[in-house]
């Protein structure tokens, strides 16, 4: 036992003593939530707009006084004439652009009828569909305003409602990625290359020379970084809480078990790789290319695993990323429990009593 | 005597690619409880594959071999109790202070610097002003003291060091030897490899190692003695042009560079010298030294080469 706990000590000196990786391995959750919260975002806000406003009346100052108001929006520039719009574009002034036609509110009172342009700059088209969907919101809800006072004979709207994330936050989607993905990296990179580390010193030549049980160094091992992976997790859900407004709604309890749960197999799949791989290169290598893409890419976290081919999906499900990136995503933000996620925490946990037993019978009592 | 170390028949084969290498080609030899033995030869010659299976971390492919009275296939976890291990390229932990270094390794063998202070008291005492030292900041003479007194913290009954002064300069390694002599007056067997000719005449006896063969075990004046031939060495202000002479010649027999001078002998044992320093100076070799000498140990490595 003293043996066992003087090797988890002797861990702990090697991760705290190497500064530089530990300020990278504290630092990157932190960082990679500020940057995704903030910079890598796909929400659209305070866009640049022009409008052309023909009529000049009632109506349209109302419309362009609520496009004001809206945080989406920014209006840079009052239009004369069709001509100024295409100049406008073709700097990059502008990315939409609201055409009001003459006698705008005339011919809504009038006829029940009246059109607005809305011009968009659609090099990024996902961009352009936003910010003309933004747009025609603002405008249905001016018409609707209009209907409590009027009557519209036949008007159909839809209503929508965002279910969970009602502001639509981007957010709400990568809190649960990253978490994911650093768990992923901290856990299998780390802890392959601090094993492969031993083997390029030739340490582990003693290691595997004396009495010690292999189990023993196994879990020695993995202690340290399920620690680190623990402290990562917490630093990465009080960020998303007070930073980044995403509630925890089901149990934090739970929350923290399925994390748990996802370090530990990825510190088997990590030694896993440790067993394959001789060199810290190596080591570093397989875990970026073999956990780290198929975490971002097959956890339906950049895109949607729907989207993809069958046999991508298929290959999908051999990710624990992909599962445990639905657990959180129903306990944290949908509020569920246990009862809703106890397939997916199975299947997690099948994955890691695999990974675990593989590992353990390939870690070798010998060199070769 | 009773045997620390029996090695029967050995072999050892890899894989490499498609051809296979033979590590070890028919191994045997026994080392005495005590005896301080050696392994002598050059890089490659199987001598790190050969303390891998006698350190229980690799498995002959044929043959069989004894540790401490103990087979090493079946008996692998109790002669790591027993044996200590210092591998060719162990290099410690560089981020661990010498301390630590120590107590890592003593716990790992569940025993305390405390209970066997005694027996690393010698080396230690010169690494102990260091102690809180991480051992990366080391010279490379006291990282060799620490890396032994790792492998001695347990006091093992046979210490198995894989070219322990490799890379370390001449007055450490003088100093090594001189540990190691005084680690075998504890009655601890020490089997050693080195690829330093010179160092073979420290040890009790030596195996002369070529190719993943032994060549020859004897003491090392037993091996020196079987060095029949009169042995000069020869020196002059060109030494590059002397050899190229020498080896030209037909009464040369071998002619090999070592450091200052040239080793020669000749075909016919009862040749006299004075032809051959005459032969020389009608070349041109100026500042010409011609002295008989004893063989070396490196000597009789080159001549057994050669057969």
């Amino acid at each position: 036992m003293k043996q066992f706990l003087y090797f988890i000590r002797k861990e702990f000196y090697h991760l705290l003593r190497d500064r530089r990786t530990l300020f990278i391995l504290f630092g990157m959750p932190v960082t990679q939530i500020l940057i995704f919260g903030f910079a890598l975002t796909n929400e659209v806000k305070n866009s640049r707009i022009a409008i052309l406003d023909n009529s000049k009346d009632e109506a349209t100052k109302t419309i362009i006084h609520q496009l004001e108001a809206s945080r989406y929006f920014d209006i840079v520039e009052y239009l004369h004439s069709y001509a100024e719009l295409e100049p406008t574009f073709q700097e990059g002034k502008i990315r939409l652009a609201v055409v009001f036609p003459e006698q705008f509110q005339a011919s809504l009172l009038h006829t029940n009828a009246a059109p607005i342009q809305l011009i968009a700059d659609a090099t990024d088209p996902n961009v352009a569909n936003t910010l003309t969907n933004y747009a025609s919101a603002i405008i249905m809800d001016y018409q609707s305003a209009m209907k409590e006072t009027q009557d519209f004979p036949y008007t159909i709207t839809t209503e929508l409602r965002m279910l969970y994330n009602p502001q639509l936050k981007g957010s709400y989607n990568f809190v649960p990625g990253v978490m994911a993905m650093v768990l992923m990296l901290v856990g299998a990179m780390m802890t392959s290359i601090s094993i492969v580390r031993e083997k390029e010193l030739g340490t582990m030549e003693v290691i595997l020379a004396s009495p010690i049980v292999p189990i023993n160094v196994i879990i020695a091992k993995m202690v340290p970084y399920l620690l680190l992976s623990m402290v990562n997790i917490a630093s990465i859900l009080l960020l998303s809480v007070f930073v980044l407004d995403v509630p925890i709604n089901g149990s934090l309890s739970l929350l923290v078990f399925e994390c748990f749960l996802f370090t530990l197999t990825a510190l088997a799949l990590g030694l896993l790789i440790s067993s394959i791989s001789d060199s810290q290169q190596v080591a570093m290598l397989v875990s970026l290319m073999g956990l780290f893409l198929p975490t971002i890419m097959f956890s339906g976290f950049m895109f949607p695993v729907e989207n993809m081919p069958i046999p991508l999906q298929v290959l999908s499900n051999l990710v624990p990323a992909k599962w445990f990136y639905y657990i959180v995503k129903d306990v944290m933000i949908k509020g569920t429990g246990l009862e809703t996620v106890w397939k997916e925490t199975l299947i997690l946990f099948g994955m890691l009593i695999f990974l675990l037993t593989i590992s353990i019978k390939k870690f070798k009592v010998r060199l070769e | 005597m009773s045997t620390a170390v029996k090695v029967e028949h050995v072999f050892k084969t890899f894989q490499s690619g498609k051809t296979q290498i033979e590590a070890l080609k028919d191994i045997s030899f026994d080392v005495s409880k005590g005896e301080l033995f050696g392994l002598i030869g050059p890089d490659g010659a199987g001598k790190t594959t050969l303390f891998r299976i006698l350190t229980t971390l690799m498995i002959a492919n044929k043959g069989n071999a004894w540790v401490d009275g103990l087979e090493v296939m079946g008996d692998y976890k109790e002669i790591r109790k027993r044996v200590g291990y210092m591998p060719g390229r162990f290099s410690l932990y560089q981020d661990l202070t010498v301390e630590e270094n120590l107590s890592f390794f003593a716990t790992l063998f569940n025993t305390s610097l405390e209970e066997n202070y005694d027996l690393v008291k010698d080396i230690y005492v010169q690494i102990e002003p260091f102690k809180t030292r991480r051992a990366g900041a080391l010279s490379g003479g006291m990282k060799q003291k620490l890396a032994l007194s790792c492998a001695l913290i347990h006091s093992p009954n046979v210490l198995f060091l894989d070219e322990p002064t490799t890379g370390v300069d001449a007055v450490s390694r003088q100093e090594f030897w001189e540990l190691l002599r005084k680690l075998q007056l504890q009655g601890i067997t020490i089997v050693v490899s080195t690829p330093y000719m010179d160092e073979a005449s420290l040890c009790d006896r030596v195996a002369l190692m070529q190719d993943g063969k032994i060549m020859d075990i004897d003491s090392p004046k037993g091996i020196t003695g079987k060095f029949k031939k009169p042995l000069w060495a020869m020196s002059s202000a060109d030494m590059y042009k002397l050899m190229h002479d020498l080896r030209a010649d037909e009464r040369i027999d071998t002619c090999y560079p070592f450091g200052q001078h040239h080793h020669i002998t000749f075909k016919d044992d009862h040749q006299e010298v004075n032809p051959i320093e005459n032969f020389l100076i009608d070349k041109g070799h100026k500042g010409l030294s011609i002295e008989k000498i004893e063989p070396t140990i490196e000597d009789c490595f080159m001549e057994l080469m050669n057969r």
